[in-house]
């Protein structure tokens, strides 16, 4: 049956992704319609968005290619032991931030009416000059971020449609990366230009849904096909026991430091813009709550078929582990509809995260350089969204450009990104809790963070040295994780800078520190 | 975070989450291959739970730690510059 298919495959898997492609685009004139034309509505959304749909944007923009494609590639390679390195301690760092530093920053926000991460820090330690700085490292670092979701979903794409175009000139008769990359920043680009962030945030809550329900049909389907779950783990037992533990793969310092990672949500600028969409304080409390199960449900499945996927010998094509999920569904599933189906909600999470991470660089290219630069009154709302958008196409290209390009291993370049924004954790966590924080501080912990970040990535990625390299694939420094020496130089650095300059004017402090909760 | 608020469950609630981080290192299971209930292995079961003992602990700490004048600190101004702006 598998070999016929590979003879012949079915087109099937493309229409049912164009039909999910095109209720996408209808989801997006019809949020239009709730679209009030101001540029607080395109950006925060009005500051009206309620517990639910609060949960499943927040849920949907952290879960992108990374989580999905990611994790199962990863699990293929090391194991079990990648859900304890991101979704349960993810669980336990994630939702911590939110209680922490996402219902400040809210209030924060709310009471002066802020848009973007920048205009905080910015008004927070009184200097242009730190905001000038922190967009570039933002926007520099959200690039790979993006790069994650196109490379998934182009890597997925290609797995289930090899063979498809025999006759191109197509790299396998494969659909290539660049066109699945187009095709989907195209289709997000269509319905947040028409609704901005609120558009956003109900095509998160859909694809959310969509990505949660396919992926849970994918599990039943895929355990189904290897004769049930308890045959296709003891398949992997007996092929690959080192993969149902973590001796082999990681030593305890590499898994603890491994923690440190989660802690970039607090520096996302795409999340902050999500938390200020928020209605009230209490709307944080579903998210909160739920977002630790939402991590399980979708990451255990994940897991699980990446071991099953080691178990049962799948090669994926030059040893690209971005494939290996979407090989299990194409040689497994046997239905052309479901393996189109299935696709559509890998497709859905990584989209979901697309089109947060899209507005907000329009954002914070718009409030935090033009209209910083040039005056509010120099263009009108309008203008302001035109602004905006015409910054996201230009980022769009240079993203899709790179991933004609580059073919790195998803959860490695995602690992880098989220060390980034890491590493800038101990910024925003002293903005909010630490009076004694100066702006000197805040500038030579984003400069020193920044340098050092540079060198180790150019010692991982651009020359790369194989004696760092543990069994996991992970390149470590003192056997630790990058991002546990950057965010340590980071926040040395932030202290110790700050103690020794002026500290900030009482009147600041007394701006942005509650007296009843601070 | 308000200080009319740090009951001792307050602080139980932040020593929860403490020894969690603790307990995710999971040392004890690092070479323990048993698959339980025949399918899942014992170090993504437990893996698991603790997901859900997480949510369990911010269920409490929405209870118990809660900053009560959030809200009524992030409207302050925006009334004040209204009054101001009606007077």
């Amino acid at each position: 049956m598998i070999l016929a298919q590979a003879a012949s495959p079915s087109l099937v898997p493309l229409y049912v992704i164009g039909v999910y492609l095109v209720l996408l685009l209808l989801l997006g004139v019809i949020s239009s319609r709730f679209y009030r034309g101001t540029s607080a509505d395109y950006f925060v959304a009005s500051r009206s968005i309620g517990p639910f749909l609060l949960l499943m944007s927040v849920f949907g923009t952290t879960m992108t290619g990374f989580a999905l494609v990611g994790s199962t590639g990863k699990a293929f390679g090391d194991g079990i032991g990648t859900y304890g390195l991101m979704a349960s301690s993810s669980g336990l760092i994630h939702s911590l931030i939110f209680f922490l530093i996402g219902i400040k920053l809210w209030a924060i926000g709310k009471r002066y009416n802020y848009v973007t991460q920048i205009e905080y820090f910015r008004a927070r330690f009184e200097s242009n000059s730190l905001g000038y700085l922190l967009f570039p490292l933002l926007v520099g670092l959200v690039i790979p971020y993006l790069l994650v979701g196109l490379l998934g979903a182009g890597a997925t794409v290609k797995a289930i449609t090899i063979g498809m175009f025999p006759d191109s000139s197509f790299h396998l008769g494969a659909i290539p990366i660049w066109i699945t990359s187009t095709t989907i920043c195209s289709v997000v680009l269509f319905y947040i230009f028409f609704g901005g962030l609120r558009s956003a945030a109900w095509a998160n809550a859909f694809q959310t849904i969509i990505f949660m329900i396919t992926g849970v049909i994918a599990f039943y389907l895929i355990s189904r096909a290897l004769n049930g779950v308890v045959a296709a783990s003891e398949q992997t037992l007996a092929k690959a026991p080192e993969h149902l533990s973590r001796e082999h793969h990681f030593s305890q310092l590499h898994f603890m430091t491994y923690m440190l990672v989660p802690l970039s949500v607090g520096m996302f600028p795409h999340l902050f813009q999500h938390w200020l969409t928020a209605k009230s304080a209490k709307t944080f409390r579903l998210t909160i709550i739920a977002h630790p199960i939402f991590i399980m449900i979708v990451w255990v499945p994940c897991i699980l078929i990446g071991i099953w996927a080691m178990g049962k010998g799948i090669e994926p094509p030059n040893g690209n582990v971005n494939a290996v999920l979407g090989m299990m569904v194409k040689s497994l599933l046997q239905s052309p509809f479901m393996t189109g189906l299935l696709t559509a909600g890998i497709l859905a999470a990584i989209m979901s995260s697309l089109d947060s991470q899209f507005v907000c660089l329009g954002t914070m290219f718009t409030n935090d350089i033009v209209v910083h630069a040039t005056g509010r009154e120099r263009f009108t709302d309008k203008q302001i969204v035109t602004i905006g958008r015409g910054f996201i196409v230009f980022i769009v290209v240079i993203t899709c450009i790179l991933s004609i390009y580059t073919s790195p291993k998803i959860f490695k370049l995602g690992i880098w990104c989220f060390s980034g924004f890491a590493s800038m954790f101990p910024v925003v966590f002293a903005a909010v809790y630490w009076k004694r924080t100066t702006k000197y501080g805040c500038m030579a912990s984003l400069i020193a963070m920044s340098t050092t970040w540079l060198v180790l990535f150019y010692q991982d990625v651009i020359n790369p040295s194989q004696a760092r390299i543990d069994a996991g694939g992970d390149f470590l420094v003192l056997g630790m994780m990058p991002v546990a020496i950057i965010f340590s130089v980071a926040a040395v650095t932030l202290v110790v800078v700050s103690l020794l300059t002026t500290p900030p004017p009482a009147s600041t402090i007394e701006k942005f520190f509650d007296p009843k909760n601070d | 975070m308000s200080t009319r608020q740090r009951t001792g469950m307050f602080w139980v609630v932040w020593g929860i989450v403490l020894l969690l981080a603790i307990l995710h290192q999971d040392f004890w299971n690092w070479d323990n291959k048993t698959l339980v209930f025949g399918f899942m292995p014992v170090g993504l079961m437990y893996h698991a739970v603790f997901s859900l003992v997480c949510a369990g602990t911010w269920a409490l700490a929405i209870k118990f730690c809660w900053p009560t004048h959030i809200e009524e600190w992030a409207d302050e101004f925006e009334n004040a510059s209204d009054d101001e702006a009606t007077s």
